[in-house]
């Protein structure tokens, strides 16, 4: 039986990634808008593991593994800042987090 | 094609026989509890309540369906859905048994063996967190809410020093399939994880405790704290779902113990000093007991059901005996019996313990259990470094 | 049979992802995002990747989802609004993302030729014993990086969310 073309798993993070593109441009809830930001690295990480089944080698499931850990700082540390954003602005939407502009 | 069969009939047999168990299971903590509190418990429904479970599924399928208007019906649907499958996928991996011949064919009693076995386990419980959050965010109910919330901060709270309790042990036996760490421990109970790894043996069992929300970590499911937690506002099959659910998690957590801890179905001593005939000798002796007492018996119902409860273990005995079934009948006795006496200290505390309140509960996972896991794996680590 | 388990796990991939995108109600958005982190963790199974495939449940779907989940439901995020998005990208936004992605699938196809396929089983080098050994061999430092990394996060997170005190 033949096996899936490598590209096959290329296309797929690529309509992932650009589907997370497209959440993040488009949506105004800012935690969806994080949901995608976690949409385009988990896209990231099945490039990385198809490549490292090309190339025969375990170094980009390391890769994969350090984007994980980042990814699950990252999410700790932005989940904090949008709850201490929500106490003081009570709204979950980003065109309204705009005291900063002129 | 022959492995698809084979696999199709295991996975047929074990899902039969765990389903009879969860239901048993029931009956058995109701008895042994009611005997704590010296009372009878169960025994109308058939002889001894043994009919009591298939009263209570009768119960449950017939009662009304509700869904209540103001919930999100689509994940209040959901949760219990995913409480359910996830508590009875993990036993998909567990050993019960060593290698087996039937009409030919060779086979393990065991569903799959993965490479990663311990981490399959660890992953499926991590995502039965999901059920109990989202049932109490869905009911649209206070009460709900802030159980399914507590629920869920306690099993996340309580998965790291499970995570860590677990990896003592894989110090010890390095592979992560759960099929060679029973095998590691062949020999007798000198050869058990459970004595070098005692600390980790009751991190384990604690954590195990709050993981399946029982007591005394059971604040998010009292009755007399939260109306019902997170099941407050569900009724018949998607409430027997969450009770399943429970019984399975603890299943599962008692199995992992045995496999990881107790040397899974390697027997206690080895079988040259006579280990097969424990069974037989253990069976006979409770038969002969329930005849003797059903030729005087206390109450005049049972001059029937305990003679013929007597004839029923006689006869187990006697199986035990016969050569074709031994290779099957023996692993799968010592693996039971672990598991067996491992549900009823889960039941005996139970009985017997009073409930941790929340703030105690969380305090004790990460100022006691979690140092206390981490201080085991180190020192673990050095040994097994200075002895190499 | 390879294929067949590709092709279904990449629709359920896909659709659970346009699915995070166009719903309204952060909770059906985060239960797509966890349809999809599962379903890439078995095609992680069928690329060999058996250690990163686990990890991705236990720390991404069972624990990472689950702080996204609570903080939903903590701050009772409603469903949006559908108001305020510009004509502009309404009528090209689905057209331009259709016409980069064939572009992109275009020159994918054209840069791996038809030799390199992916078998089940072909790559055994994603077990936990090749990955622990190069993460503390070859990889030793980002890997103490990425624990302070995780020291920080949690002093942070810890600090932003705390109540104030009177």
């Amino acid at each position: 039986m033949s096996g899936v073309p490598l590209a096959w798993y290329l296309i797929l993070s690529a309509v992932l990634f650009s589907l997370g593109i497209a959440g993040f441009l488009f949506r105004k809830s800012v935690i969806t808008i994080f949901m995608s930001i976690e949409l385009m690295l988990n896209a990231v990480n099945l490039s990385f593991v198809a490549f490292s089944y090309q190339l025969k080698q375990v170094n980009g499931h390391i890769f994969t593994f350090f984007v994980m850990v980042v990814a699950a700082a990252e999410a700790a540390v932005g989940l904090a800042i949008i709850l201490t954003v929500f106490k003081n602005r009570s709204t979950l939407n980003v065109d309204e987090m705009n005291s900063m502009k002129d | 094609m022959e492995f698809f069969v084979i696999s199709i009939i295991k996975a047929a047999v074990v899902a039969v026989a765990l389903l009879t168990t969860l239901a048993y299971l029931q009956w058995v903590e109701r008895k042994v509890i009611a005997h704590i509190q010296v009372r009878l418990g169960p025994s109308r429904v058939g002889p001894h309540g043994l009919l009591q479970p298939l009263a209570d599924v009768i119960k449950l399928i017939t009662k009304e369906d509700l869904i209540p208007p103001y919930v999100n019906k689509f994940v209040y649907l959901l949760a219990p859905f995913l409480a359910v499958t996830m508590s009875l996928i993990s036993i998909s991996v567990i050993p019960f048994g060593s290698e087996i011949q039937v009409f030919g064919h060779t086979t393990w009693m065991q569903l799959a063996d993965l490479n990663i076995g311990l981490l399959f386990i660890l992953a499926v419980s991590s995502m039965g967190v999901y059920g109990i959050a989202l049932a109490g965010w869905a009911s649209n109910n206070k009460y709900s809410l802030l159980g399914g919330l507590r629920s869920s901060a306690q099993m996340i709270s309580y998965e790291l020093p499970l995570s860590l309790a677990i990896a003592a042990p894989l110090l010890l036996v390095n592979t992560l399939s759960l099929r060679e760490i029973v095998q590691k421990q062949a020999g007798s109970i000198l050869h058990w994880n459970v004595l070098p790894q005692i600390v980790s043996f009751f991190v384990f069992v604690i954590a195990g405790f709050a993981e399946t929300n029982r007591v005394p970590f059971d604040l998010p499911e009292a009755e007399n704290e939260l109306v019902a937690g997170f099941h407050t506002e569900y009724s018949s099959m998607k409430f027997a779902a969450f009770f399943m659910a429970e019984y399975a998690n603890m299943v599962t957590i008692t199995c992992i113990t045995a496999v990881l801890f107790l040397g899974g179905w390697q027997p206690l001593f080895p079988a040259a000093w006579g280990s097969n005939y424990v069974p037989v000798v253990l069976f006979a002796a409770v038969g002969a007991i329930a005849i003797y007492h059903g030729l005087h018996p206390a109450r005049r119902r049972d001059r029937l059901t305990l003679p013929v409860f007597g004839a029923v273990f006689l006869a187990l005995a006697v199986l035990f005996l016969l050569p074709p079934l031994q290779q099957a009948l023996i692993p799968l006795f010592w693996f039971g019996a672990k598991v067996g006496l491992l549900l009823f200290v889960f039941i005996w505390v139970r009985g017997t313990l009073p409930r941790f309140r929340y703030d105690q509960l969380m305090g004790f996972a990460w100022k006691v259990l979690f140092p206390v896991a981490l201080l085991n794996l180190l020192v673990t680590a050095f040994v097994i470094a200075w002895k190499s | 049979m390879d294929v067949i388990l590709f092709l279904i796990f990449a629709i359920i991939a896909v659709v659970s992802a346009v699915n995070v995108v166009v719903q309204t109600h952060p909770i059906s958005s985060a239960i797509s995002l966890i349809g999809v982190m599962a379903s890439l963790a078995v095609l992680y199974l069928l690329l060999g990747a058996e250690f990163i495939a686990m990890a991705q449940i236990i720390v991404y779907a069972g624990a990472v989802m689950v702080l996204f989940v609570f903080v939903i439901m903590l701050l009772n995020a409603g469903a949006e609004s559908k108001r305020g998005r510009s004509l502009m990208a309404q009528l090209l936004g689905m057209p331009l993302l259709i016409a980069f992605l064939a572009l992109a699938s275009y020159f994918i196809q054209r840069l791996y030729p038809t030799g390199a396929v992916v078998r089940f089983g072909v790559f055994q080098g994603g077990s936990a014993q090749s990955v622990g050994m190069a993460l503390f061999t070859t990889y030793l430092l980002p890997f103490e990086v990425t624990s302070v990394l995780i020291l920080i996060a949690i002093v942070g997170a810890v600090v932003l969310a705390r109540k104030e005190l009177p």
